[in-house]
């Protein structure tokens, strides 16, 4: 027995010292989902800016650790006093990694790319109310909008909004160039991803030489993974059960930060009885967030009782609207009619956010009486039936889009919900530059929102980072769901 | 025997048309558009109307049909939606993974579970054969994801012998290479082992009972050299079945094994292409698989007449 541990640990020496080897300044990312291709103009897929955003590819502006907008490309900007042009002033010596240079031209293709008719950018709405974009110099970019839009600097620091070379766009997909800090090396598909140091970068240089970003689809993988050294950092830890067991080892650091994705019950608000104002004020004193929040996210979601980020300026806390109240419930469902209680469906796509907190919330439900029938489906046939057609009474989903509150005046929407007094306030805010205003109109929009019940509000999606204890820079919160490498580097 | 193999292959081929149709209804049944997938929640009924144009998912149906099985028969499997790549690169990249592990696989399992039977029929009834047999029953009841998971912490985390999950890609070395297949092999390897073990020892047990083995065993043979010479032979029928079916199940289950070990294998790719509504990589894919079942059956029937002269002679 004494020999089987004598070899065993020595052998495990050897292998080991093997295995830690590794360069000091290379690092290996955990990723859960692969990005179905590398260009973040042509697709919806959250993986494809998890590695490329800031990192690869750059815009006019960008998105801060906390949701702020910072100049990137674009040294500095001027608004026109109608606010309706922006005169952006350009760095100069920038260049993309296939080694042309960067100037107010690309700027322009990329812009005029995006908003064409025959775009298939998946959001091109923030593109919307660009009317002309204008080379003055090479240094020089002049855009007209249409109409002022406060959100308009913001939006240039989307993902989907960054610059791209004319020569290179259409390969972007494959082989992916930008102006960032990392250029692109190798993706090994199903496997992994690698991004290495540009020499030629324009700003202040990274200090990781190399970052590979590793698909491990497994929640469960997760932590022998980072356990085994294979890994060394998850900053979209995907196994939340597993984060306590992790705090407790010294050799990892472990984040607790926010998203933007507010974790709601969604209910089709035309369909009888959900049309009724009772009725949906009913589901909301029927829900006990503590218990969801414990249940489906380990404990570590923050509740919101509208449709805005605890972590954003312009919260208002409102979560003591419809304190857990199963009798006020029960009085309310009687209002309207339905003393006996009813029967619906609750739709829940595949994360565990929805799978977990379905559950629990199903259980709340009964107790006030509305009997709900679990279906669970996969994300293309809930886009299908619940989104695109609206076929549903009840689902549960995270809207992980940063300052989407605007979602609920659109259109045909999968809410069902129309109230011109929102959208009114909708429209004005986005007309509305003046900082104080704005917090004024969006603080009503939440207010709107909570009253009418529209959906049950629930929580913000928390973001588990769970990286090595040696290493720093990573973000602790998700205002965009991405990995920003250029501030991450081993403290030894 | 040349009407024995042409009646085989008539079957494999109406079996191949038959699936392929199944294969192409099914994937058009179940819900989902590839085209909203990819654009997300923020873009507008026309733009995913668009997008569905240049995928060319508005032709109709039949005509779709006919254009995918056509390009089969060409050995042209179409372009995936999603990697927007020949579907055909794709599979050349996950199949220089999956194939080794399947192979690596069912010789694991053979060379396990084949002594495993002899040992348990030569004692059958006795101590030996009944803790084999429990081994055995354990090893089909245990799930293989947890059994993988198992590994992972014993093997990659406590003595670091192996990566926790990933493949290097056979460019890093041979080595790197298959030290990244060794776990997942196991894991899919047991399970099947277990049950080739039991049929095994079943086999054997029935052909022990025949009346020559008597004869063998009068004219004064030792019980090994029976047992080896004269029973396993005849026993070889009902064993190469099974791990002909159990090719299918290796395949099947690369899918959970290459998920907990992140290997970027054909049934990580089938998986994903799923989730992703990429039908055309789906579609192709499993037609492949469905080619690679018939053609494994094919040759467990033809083995059949190497193993059992009597086959040959009967057509």
């Amino acid at each position: 027995m004494k020999l089987w541990k004598t070899i065993l640990t020595a052998a495990a020496l050897v292998l080991a010292t093997g295995a830690s080897a590794l360069a000091a300044r290379d690092l290996v990312i955990g990723i859960t989902l692969e990005p179905p291709h590398l260009d973040p103009t042509a697709g919806a897929a959250a993986a494809i800016d998890e590695v490329l955003y800031a990192n690869v590819f750059e815009g006019l502006t960008r998105i801060g650790p906390n949701g702020e907008v910072l100049p990137d490309l674009a040294e500095s900007w001027m608004i026109s006093d109608d606010g309706k042009v922006y005169t952006f002033k350009l760095h100069t010596g920038v260049k993309f990694h296939d080694g042309t240079d960067f100037n107010a031209d690309d700027v322009k293709f990329s812009l005029d790319r995006a908003r064409a008719d025959n775009s298939v950018n998946a959001q091109k709405g923030l593109f919307a109310a660009i009317d002309t974009v204008e080379v003055v110099d090479p240094a020089t970019v002049k855009i007209t909008l249409k109409n002022p839009q406060s959100s308009f600097l913001y939006n240039m620091g989307w993902g989907d909004a960054v610059i791209v070379a004319p020569e290179t766009a259409d390969t972007n997909k494959e082989k992916p160039v930008g102006t960032g800090p990392f250029r692109f090396q190798n993706w090994a598909k199903g496997s992994s991803i690698t991004l290495i140091k540009s020499d030629t970068y324009w700003g202040a240089p990274v200090s990781l030489d190399k970052a590979e970003f590793r698909i491990v689809p497994d929640a469960a993988a997760a932590v022998p993974a980072l356990l085994s050294g294979d890994i060394q950092a998850f900053p979209f830890f995907p196994d939340p059960d597993s984060v306590a067991q992790i705090k407790d080892d010294p050799r990892f650091k472990v984040v607790i930060g926010a998203t933007e994705g507010e974790t709601i019950l969604s209910i089709n608000n035309k369909k009888p009885p959900f049309d009724k104002l009772q009725v949906r004020q009913a589901i909301s004193f029927a829900l006990d967030r503590k218990a969801i929040i414990d249940g489906a996210s380990a404990g570590l979601g923050v509740p919101i009782g509208s449709h805005m980020s605890p972590a954003n300026k312009a919260y208002v806390d409102l979560t003591g609207l419809y304190p857990h109240n199963v009798e006020k419930a029960k009085e309310l469902l009687k209002e309207a009619g339905l003393e006996n209680g009813f029967k619906a469906t609750l739709k829940l796509p595949p994360p565990p956010y929805a799978r977990l907190g379905g559950e629990i919330i199903a259980s709340q439900l009964r107790d006030v009486g509305i009997d709900l029938q679990i279906v669970p489906v996969e994300w293309a046939q809930w886009l299908d039936q619940v989104f695109t057609k609206k076929d549903y009474d009840l689902t549960i989903v995270s809207h992980t889009e940063p300052n989407d509150i605007d979602i609920y005046s659109r259109k045909d929407y999968y809410f069902n919900y129309d109230n011109p007094t929102f959208d009114k306030i909708i429209a004005d805010l986005s007309l509305t530059s003046d900082e104080a205003k704005r917090m004024t109109l969006l603080g009503e929009a939440q207010k709107i929102l909570a009253d009418d019940a529209v959906v049950g509000f629930l929580y913000e999606l928390p973001k588990a980072g769970v990286w090595d204890a040696k290493l720093e820079g990573f973000w602790e919160n998700a205002p965009i769901q991405a990995n920003d490498l250029t501030k991450v580097k081993w403290t030894e | 025997m040349t009407a024995y193999l042409l009646k085989r292959l008539a079957i494999a081929l109406i079996t191949l048309v038959l699936a392929s149709m199944v294969v192409f209804a099914v994937l058009e049944i179940i819900p989902g558009d590839p085209a909203r997938l990819m654009l997300g929640l923020n873009a507008s009924a026309d733009q995913v109307e668009l997008l569905r144009n240049q995928m060319g998912l508005n032709a109709p149906l039949a005509l779709r049909y006919l254009h995918w099985a056509g390009g089969l028969l060409s050995l042209d499997f179409g372009r995936s939606y999603t990697y927007s790549v020949p579907v055909i690169d794709l599979v050349r990249e996950r199949v220089v993974v999956s194939l080794p592990l399947a192979l690596i696989a069912l010789a694991l399992s053979t060379i396990i579970a084949v002594p495993v039977g002899l040992f348990s029929a030569g004692r059958h009834g006795r101590a030996g054969d009944t803790i084999a047999m429990g081994a055995a029953q354990l090893g089909v009841a245990v799930p293989n994801f947890w059994f993988a998971l198992m590994l992972i912490y014993l093997f990659a985390v406590w003595l670091r012998l192996v990566p926790s999950g990933g493949f290097p890609g056979w460019s890093a070395g041979v080595w790197p290479a298959l030290k990244s297949l060794i776990l997942p092999a196991i894991a899919l390897a047991l399970p099947q082992a277990a049950i080739l073990a039991r049929v095994t020892r079943s086999a054997l047990i029935e052909v022990l009972n025949e009346d020559y083995i008597r004869t063998a065993r009068a004219k004064g043979l030792p019980f090994r050299a029976v047992l080896w010479r004269h029973a396993l032979r005849n026993a070889m029928i009902p064993v190469l079945t099974i791990l002909g079916l159990q090719f299918a199940f290796l395949l099947a289950g690369t899918i959970i094994i290459e998920n907990v070990f992140y290997l970027p294998g054909l049934g990580r790719l089938v998986f994903q292409a799923i989730t992703q509504r990429d039908l055309i990589v789906v579609e192709s894919v499993v037609m492949l698989l469905v080619a690679a079942v018939i053609a494994v059956n094919l040759l467990v029937d033809l083995s059949y007449a190497v193993v059992d002269p009597r086959l040959r002679s009967r057509q």
